[in-house]
């Protein structure tokens, strides 16, 4: 079974985001940029089950800006068999919105042909939480997103999802789309001599002309703003102060 | 302008908090029909009913609804979406599985973790953990959304609203719900809740995470946990409290053995009180914290209980 896992390039998750002066957006450049977290739990995944002998290949896919080949990179040494980039923005400040995602990876898969999608479940710079759901949408396919825990079992993957109420355990038909939680696993680092294999490993690019998707924004952004801000308070010096001020501030 | 909002429902019952904060959010765009659906949902659906703002509920009552599977539930949604032009719902982990499958479906784009509505076509919404907040208008014709329910108070009881029940939609029969494994707990709900008490690494074991269980009861508070807790197994990942777990804004919340990274910030800056006690008077915490104790959790959190 091939395994396709879409990655982003995203803000690294130490840096904290800066609204740029005019409001237009987050300023990326000369920021540290990384594979989205959740994306490399997924990669992460993807190569477990290939270990495993239950995935033949790993596929990672990125959908960005041209500089998206060093994430792919990172994949490619992590273990991933091959790449494809997707290029379909020249502004690193572009980012494109999850439901075009969506429709270039559904483009990528209807040629690629895997029989499971992991993808992360959130991107740690939109927050939006949906290519997944959305591909899985696209595709007709069954999804099972935040996943702790995945177990292929013939034509089906037995999924753990963290929930609200505590953890779901579902059955979805393959081919399907998983999306990543946190406590799937823990990724490993790329060693030395893998980076320097990663660099002959195959890496196909394309644009989203190619692939025939209008990837024009649906929501255009109007303003990006700093949220307001929360001054640091008092340092209280024992329990009993603490008491007594919460008492003052009549929130005990 | 109508809006179709899926009722958040869980084995029968409304969870009346994060259905009543959506319906605040959105009753300003028009007339607001509730959906319940589950295997059981009519008695959610009188519940919703009553939330104020609410002018009618539909129910689909069915097995198939029962675990909220995505590719069900989107189907239902998908199929009564003719003449309402905002689709939504609180932004549980439910909703977050279940609207951007159906945004999909109508080629439109999800618009999640609304923090404000402005207009019609327009929300504003945090990304980048918090660090900075969009305004998008949305060019799409119907507009699919999930509320970020701790920005919003609870819309109070009005007169009960009509409530008929709604045809179920074809099974797309893609999943099957195995399992749920939850843990029953006698404390208030963490997003809903007045108080919370939240715990980190600095907690440093599942035994000692009674230490923060007993301030919590004490304070009849619910109980939250960083990430790193969570991964070290001291606490349940429902407990998770941040960017990608829950997002609480209670009158107070207590945050110990927690140093305040911006992932776990994002889930509880907007608390209105914040207390940190940590041992390191530079954890990042104390910056946002309106009262700050710098001890050893041990010593200080069992003095804190008794003397509350
Ligand atoms: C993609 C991604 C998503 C994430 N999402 C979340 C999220 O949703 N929520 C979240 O919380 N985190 C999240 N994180 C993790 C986050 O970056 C931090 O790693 C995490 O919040 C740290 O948890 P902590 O504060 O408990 O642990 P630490 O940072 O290790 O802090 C422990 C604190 O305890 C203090 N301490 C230790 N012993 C004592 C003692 N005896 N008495 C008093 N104080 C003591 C220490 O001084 C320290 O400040 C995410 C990370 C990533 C990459």
């Amino acid at each position: 079974m091939k395994v396709l896992v879409p990655v982003k390039r995203v803000i690294d998750y130490n840096v904290k985001a800066r609204v740029k002066a005019d409001g237009s957006g987050v300023d990326l450049a000369n920021v540290k940029m990384s594979m989205n977290p959740f994306d490399e739990i997924a990669v992460e995944e993807a190569i477990r089950l290939k270990e495993k002998g239950v995935a033949t290949e790993v596929v990672a896919v990125s959908i960005g800006v041209k500089q998206a080949q060093e994430t792919l990179r990172t994949a490619l040494a992590m273990g991933a068999d091959r790449a494809i980039l997707v290029v379909a923005a020249d502004d690193v400040h572009t980012d494109i919105e999850p439901l075009a995602v969506a429709k270039l990876l559904k483009a990528v898969i209807d040629e690629e042909q895997p029989g499971l999608v992991i993808a992360g479940k959130q991107a740690i710079d939109n927050d939006m939480n949906a290519t997944g759901q959305m591909l899985a949408a696209l595709l007709g396919w069954g999804q099972a997103t935040f996943a702790s825990k995945i177990e292929i079992e013939g034509e089906t993957a037995k999924v753990t999802r963290e929930v609200d109420g505590g953890l779901q355990t579902i059955e979805v038909k393959l081919p399907a789309i998983v999306t990543a939680d946190l406590r799937l696993n823990e990724p490993r680092y790329a060693s030395l001599p893998n980076i320097m294999k990663a660099k002959k490993k195959p890496l196909d690019e394309k644009t989203a002309a190619d692939l025939g998707v209008d990837v024009s924004p649906r929501l255009e952004i109007v303003s990006v703003k700093e949220p307001e801000g929360r001054k640091a308070g008092i340092k209280v010096e024992t329990v009993d102060e603490l008491v007594s001020k919460l008492k003052e501030a009549g929130v005990v | 302008m109508a809006v179709l909002l899926l009722g958040e429902v869980t084995n029968g019952e409304l969870n009346r908090d994060a259905t009543a904060k959506a319906v605040s959010a959105l009753k300003s765009l028009g007339d607001v029909t509730v959906l319940c659906a589950g295997a059981s949902a009519q008695a959610a659906g009188e519940a919703a009913a009553t939330i104020d703002g609410v002018a009618k509920v539909l129910v689909a009552e069915d097995a198939l609804y029962g675990h909220r599977l995505a590719e069900p539930a989107a189907a239902l949604l998908v199929g009564l979406a003719d003449g309402f032009d905002h689709i939504a719902a609180p932004a549980t982990t439910d909703a977050k599985n279940i609207m951007p499958r159906v945004a999909a479906l109508l080629d439109a784009m999800v618009i999640s973790d609304v923090s404000a509505v402005v207009d019609a076509d327009t929300f504003e919404r945090p990304v980048y953990a918090g660090n900075a907040i969009q305004t998008v208008k949305s060019k799409d014709a119907k507009k699919v959304l999930t509320i970020r329910t701790a920005s919003f108070d609870a819309a109070g009881d009005g007169a009960a609203a009509p409530v008929e029940a709604t045809a179920k939609a074809d099974d797309p029969a893609l999943s099957a719900w195995v399992a749920d494994e939850v843990v029953e707990s006698d404390r208030p709900e963490l997003t809903s809740a007045g108080r919370v008490v939240s715990g980190g690494r600095g907690v440093g074991s599942k035994d000692d995470f009674a230490l923060i269980e007993k301030l919590a009861d004490k304070l009849g508070a619910a109980v939250g946990a960083s990430r790193a807790a969570v991964d070290s197994g001291y606490a349940p990942n429902d407990y998770q409290v941040g960017q990608t777990g829950k997002v609480v804004a209670p009158e107070l919340y207590v945050a110990i053995g927690i140093s305040g990274a911006i992932q776990h910030l994002a889930g509880m800056k907007d608390s209105k009180v914040i207390v940190a006690i940590n041992k390191d008077e530079e954890a990042p915490i104390f910056q946002i914290a309106d009262y700050g104790l710098v001890g050893d959790l041990f010593a200080t959190v069992p003095e804190l209980t008794e003397k509350l």
